[in-house]
């Protein structure tokens, strides 16, 4: 038996292994929630390109504020919305660096929207990572600017009603328009192809800043179990009927 | 080589920051200081020292773009006048949390609201109280003269990454946009990135294989950690109170009456001393130098021989409470100042120091 289990465990027989930047950190995430997995694809990329020691990341206000326990990178952890700007900072006075940011949809498509906009604008060197759940997840599930129509958030409990909570907003078509963008997509993390797919969206918008090409924006439709009152599995049927439609995935600039 | 020039003190902050070798300079336009960012963009720092000049798109912009460069190690600075600086509040506690070193400049006008564009000390609360949320403070600079205007630059750079906290030179508008001759001290390399490794470890500069991840936050959930984190930076203030106050005395020594005033109100008061001293009262002029740390004790060395502290700002009495919490009642203290963009005249201050602590002729 213990000579089976030594074959399986020789390294040309591992399939699967983690990834020694993510660290070994319990999660706080809700289960089911998208952020561990993105948090885990982000530290596959970072170790594949072998950049551990050349990238350093910023943090938003949200749910994923203490991201920098769970990626072993140098982290800087923003105010709320404005990590653009520290990023824009950064990759200037240190271009020899991969410079990212990990941001919400309350933190990137509100408070911090003027900051998104103008860096992308800007064409700032930097890869944006987008967390769109719709909602805000941090702070007990109040509507987003994200927040698709009829969706219920304890700030629009009844579902959101256009005409009295405003329209969602598409942001990452928005800053496709711009001409600082390189490259801008949006996927999802609720399959494993879904995953594989994200995994090499914001693996070429890595590859975009090597290239000094402009900004990258990688959003990524996700599910807040907790704030949409749902199981996991609810959550993922829920996003791909109701979410998808209106935020169709796939690549939206790519230059 | 060090160089003699007449310029405008908004002009002399970016001289002065180039060649101390700042590594960065991000700024939005108001007036009055619009100067300082035109200056750098005019000279193209970039092209010499590689000095970054960035105009952002707003006051929050530019203060978490100094965020991102101070936690990378950087001298990184911006300039702005009041109500810019006060969009900078949320970012300047952010920093002052995240133990991060930066300048920021305010050549104050009159408020509040738009206010007007003419000079006035009305800001000094928001400088040396704190400003934005929670328990700090800004190490403040006041300059009296196109020459500190460019000095103070390097002093501040100096003093916030010695204390990992956020500095502000708290000019005016007249400061900011006089003429004087300065002398301009000779160009000074930047730090390289090796000499930030090796002098500012904390920075986050790329995680290196033989040390931890280096994290640049303010947030600390668990409330017994988070406040060691306050009071490990108020015993920074506590230093900075014992080390670091600067301070000019002018004829205190006997001294019966004490003009205290900073800034542009220190080269009018002077001139008021003179005439005071001329019509034979015994007037001397402390005039801080930094405003926090505030010259306290100081201040209570003078208070034995003092009938009286007359306190002369372009507000409508904001440094004078710190004046009184100094002297603790042992001597009167009075206020003085012209407001809203009005700048007084030293025949102005010498009467309302006759009229206030001598009874008047
Ligand atoms: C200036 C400021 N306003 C409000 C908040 C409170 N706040 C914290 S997180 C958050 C929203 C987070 O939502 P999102 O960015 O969508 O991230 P999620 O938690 O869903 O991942 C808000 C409003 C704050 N921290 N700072
Ligand atoms: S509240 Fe939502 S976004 Fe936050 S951890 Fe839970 S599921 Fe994730």
């Amino acid at each position: 038996m213990e000579a089976v289990i030594n074959e399986i465990k020789k390294p040309e027989n591992l399939v699967y292994g983690k990834t020694k930047v993510l660290t070994d950190n319990v999660m706080h995430y809700c289960p089911g929630c998208s952020h561990g997995v993105v948090h885990k694809v982000l530290s596959e990329i970072i170790e594949e390109m072998d950049i551990q020691d050349q990238t350093i990341g910023v943090a938003p206000v949200g749910c994923s504020v203490l991201i920098y326990n769970y990626i072993d990178i140098d982290w800087q952890e923003a105010a709320h919305g404005r990590a653009p700007a520290l990023a824009t900072a950064m990759k200037r006075l240190r271009p020899d660096r991969y410079i990212f940011t990990y941001q919400g949809d309350g933190d990137l498509a509100a408070i911090g929207t003027a900051e998104t906009i103008h860096a992308c604008n800007r064409g700032e060197n930097i890869v944006i990572i987008f967390i769109n759940n719709g909602i805000y997840g941090m702070t007990g599930g109040q509507m987003a600017p994200t927040t698709i129509e009829g969706m219920k958030s304890s700030t629009c409990p009844f579902g959101r009603e256009p005409v009295h909570d405003g329209n969602p907003l598409k942001m990452t078509e928005l800053l496709a328009q711009l001409p600082g963008t390189a490259y801008v997509t949006r996927q999802s993390v609720h399959t494993a192809g879904a995953v594989r797919k994200t995994k090499k969206a914001i693996r070429k918008a890595f590859e975009k800043q090597k290239e000094n090409k402009g900004t990258s924006v990688v959003e990524v439709v996700s599910t807040c179990n907790s704030g949409w009152k749902m199981t996991p599995v609810e959550a993922n049927k829920w996003m791909e009927e109701n979410m998808f439609p209106f935020y169709p995935l796939g690549d939206i600039k790519d230059v | 080589m060090s160089e003699l020039r007449l310029m405008k003190g908004n002009e002399a902050i970016a001289e002065a920051a180039i060649r101390c070798g700042a590594d960065g300079y991000f700024g939005y336009p108001i007036t009055p200081q619009s100067e300082v960012m035109e200056t750098l963009m005019a000279l193209k720092p970039w092209e010499t020292t590689g000095m970054v000049v960035l105009q952002a798109e707003s006051e929050v912009a530019s203060i978490n773009m100094l965020y991102g460069g101070a936690g990378c190690g950087k001298r990184v600075m911006t300039s702005s006048s009041s109500p810019g600086i006060s969009l900078m509040q949320e970012g300047l506690s952010y920093m002052a949390g995240a133990e991060l070193p930066c300048l920021v400049v305010n050549v104050v006008r009159g408020g509040p609201g738009l206010g007007t564009i003419q000079p006035a000390q009305s800001d000094y609360f928001q400088a040396v109280k704190g400003g934005g949320h929670g328990d700090y403070k800004l190490i403040v600079l006041a300059p009296s003269s196109v020459q500190e205007m460019a000095d103070f630059v390097e002093l501040a750079f100096d003093l916030a990454f010695k204390y990992r906290n956020p500095a502000m030179i708290l000019s005016d508008g007249m400061i900011g946009q006089m003429m004087e001759k300065v002398e301009l001290k000779p160009q000074k390399k930047r730090w390289t990135n090796e000499d930030i490794d090796e002098m500012h470890p904390w920075a986050t500069t790329g995680k290196k294989k033989d040390r931890e991840r280096n994290i640049i936050t303010s947030v600390e959930l668990d409330s017994e950690k988070h406040e060691e984190a306050n009071k490990r930076i108020q015993a920074k203030y506590k230093e900075l109170q014992e080390k670091e106050v600067r301070y000019e005395a002018i004829d205190t020594d006997d001294a019966e009456y004490l003009l205290m005033a900073y800034g542009s109100s220190a080269r009018i008061s002077l001139a008021a001393k003179e005439i005071l001293r001329a019509k034979g009262l015994k007037v001397g002029l402390l005039r801080p130098i930094t405003l926090f740390p505030f010259p306290v004790k100081q201040l209570q060395n003078l208070t034995g021989q003092l009938k009286g502290i007359l306190s002369v700002e372009m507000s409508s009495g904001q440094m004078v409470e710190d004046i009184r919490l100094a002297v603790e009642g042992k001597v009167r203290v009075e206020h003085f100042g012209r407001y809203g963009g009005v700048v007084h005249s030293p025949e102005e201050v010498a009467n309302a120091l006759e009229q206030k602590l001598t009874g008047g002729k």
